[in-house]
């Protein structure tokens, strides 16, 4: 029964965005752009740490920019629609899966490109993918949240921002530590308390946002 | 408007108070603890430690004010379940000024904090801009509380119509307040601290905090955090007889 709604509710998302191409188009320009722009002030970075951060800065902005429109896209009158044929629980997550692919596909993208311009100093590779996807997830779960909140209020772009950064600090710290291992070539073995910290922070937030939305969604 | 009626039914509290000189008992208790607490403070024993020194008695002003912010933004998460749940206006402003006085000490408590960190952690010439900052994991977790909170006030202020604005701020707060502690849990495990106890240094419970401390720190904690509760008691009660205030001039 949920799944189902899921499922029709995720394909709807990617028709609309299919038929709107430009958001896709978009969000790949803003990556491209904000690489190259590092690459021309930074020119070529050799500290480990600085490139570690300065990856999980880009990809943080960049998700955000992503994931903001994902509720602030709907109108009004499509909203009431959604509300009288589906379940918040179904909507929330959808909506999470669906954004939660597009981040991923988008932090593939920039770790290319990044990898290019900047230079790539990652040992152990299989580390970072798992980093990168247990991070793109959670930065999504979290911003689709955000943004059902902020769609609510006025000022909503920068509100997402506002929001959103605080709260993604736990996450990003400790993508940052685990990604730091990566880049020294350190065994999966040797940190999967990190990885397990990383599971359950995205556990959390799924589960708090499947409690938490249907308050949201009765207005 | 039935829910926004149960505001304004005469409160229940008020009559039944039993009062003392004109305040409960708790409220003599907090200025009581809080008295002895500067008092000692200023006064009292300390043990003489290196880095240390005296700044050692900051303890019972520093340590007391993140207590009772901890306290009283434990209690504006419990009544924004509790106002999710039953929709009643008051619960929502216990919880909105509860997270006001929250963030009234934790700015406090970052003052002090800074404060004790630039004339023990930092070796900086005393009035030279820098130093001021260390970055600890303590210090993080406590700026990211009140970033957090901070947006909070902002997301509130941002709405007008007052039952969307609570439920939407609630939700906020307990998905804000359940990160928080995940991320003052995480962070201590990704790197060092210079807060006694963690990251390799002693914890003042071993030997630092002799017994005649504990005798005046613990009920220092009790009584901040009175305190606290107290300063948000006043700000709801204002809030209620202004709204009450507002009714009035439209009837």
């Amino acid at each position: 029964m949920l799944l189902n709604e899921i499922k029709g509710l995720v394909k709807r998302e990617i028709t609309l965005e299919w038929r709107q191409k430009y958001a896709l188009s978009g969000i790949l320009l803003y990556v491209i752009s904000t690489v190259y722009l590092c690459n021309l002030s930074f020119d070529r970075i050799i500290d480990a740490n600085t490139w570690n951060a300065l990856f999980w800065v880009i990809l943080l902005f960049a998700s955000v920019s992503a994931v903001s429109k994902s509720f602030i896209q709907e109108r009004e009158g499509r909203l009431l629609y959604l509300y009288s044929i589906t379940s918040p629980q179904g909507l929330i997550l959808s909506k999470i899966i669906y954004n939660s692919v597009l981040v991923i596909l988008m932090s593939l993208i920039c770790l290319i490109f990044y990898s290019g311009f900047i230079g790539y100093l990652v040992q152990n590779f299989w580390l970072f993918l798992t980093a990168l996807l247990l991070g793109s997830f959670g930065f999504s779960a979290i911003l689709t949240l955000m943004s059902a909140i902020s769609s609510k209020t006025r000022g909503n772009q920068t509100l997402m921002a506002i929001l959103s950064f605080p709260i993604q600090l736990p996450l990003l710290l400790t993508l940052i530590a685990l990604s730091k291992k990566a880049i020294e070539g350190e065994v999966l073995a040797n940190c999967y308390d990190l990885v397990v910290i990383l599971l359950g922070i995205d556990l959390i937030v799924v589960v708090l946002s499947y409690l938490l939305f249907p308050y949201l969604w009765r207005d | 408007m039935a829910k926004v009626s149960s505001v304004y039914s005469p409160p229940n509290s008020i009559g039944k108070r039993k009062l003392i000189l004109g305040l409960e008992w708790w409220k003599w208790l907090s200025i009581g603890l809080v008295l002895y607490a500067i008092i000692m403070g200023f006064v009292g024993p300390v043990p003489a430690l290196p880095i240390l020194h005296e700044t050692i008695r900051n303890l019972y002003f520093h340590v007391p004010m993140w207590w009772g912010m901890m306290v009283i933004l434990l209690v504006s998460l419990i009544y924004s379940i509790k106002y999710l749940n039953s929709g009643n206006t008051k619960h929502d402003i216990i919880a909105c000024e509860s997270v006001n006085v929250g963030l009234l000490l934790g700015m406090l408590g970052l003052a002090t904090g800074s404060w004790w960190a630039k004339f023990t952690w930092s070796f900086t010439p005393l009035f030279s801009l820098d130093g001021w900052w260390v970055n600890d994991v303590r210090l993080n977790g406590a700026a990211i509380t009140v970033l957090i909170y901070f947006a909070y006030v902002v997301l509130r202020n941002s709405m007008d119509e007052e039952q969307k604005r609570a439920k939407i701020a609630a939700v906020y707060s307990i998905f804000a307040y359940v990160l928080l502690i995940v991320f003052l849990m995480v962070l201590p495990r990704l790197t060092d601290s210079l807060h006694p106890g963690t990251g390799g240094n002693p914890a003042f419970g071993k030997y630092d905090l002799d017994s005649n401390m504990r005798m005046v720190f613990y009920p220092a904690i009790i009584g901040w955090t009175l305190l606290a509760v107290w300063m948000m008691d006043i700000l709801v009660r204002l809030r209620v007889i202004r709204q009450k205030i507002l009714i009035n001039q439209f009837k």
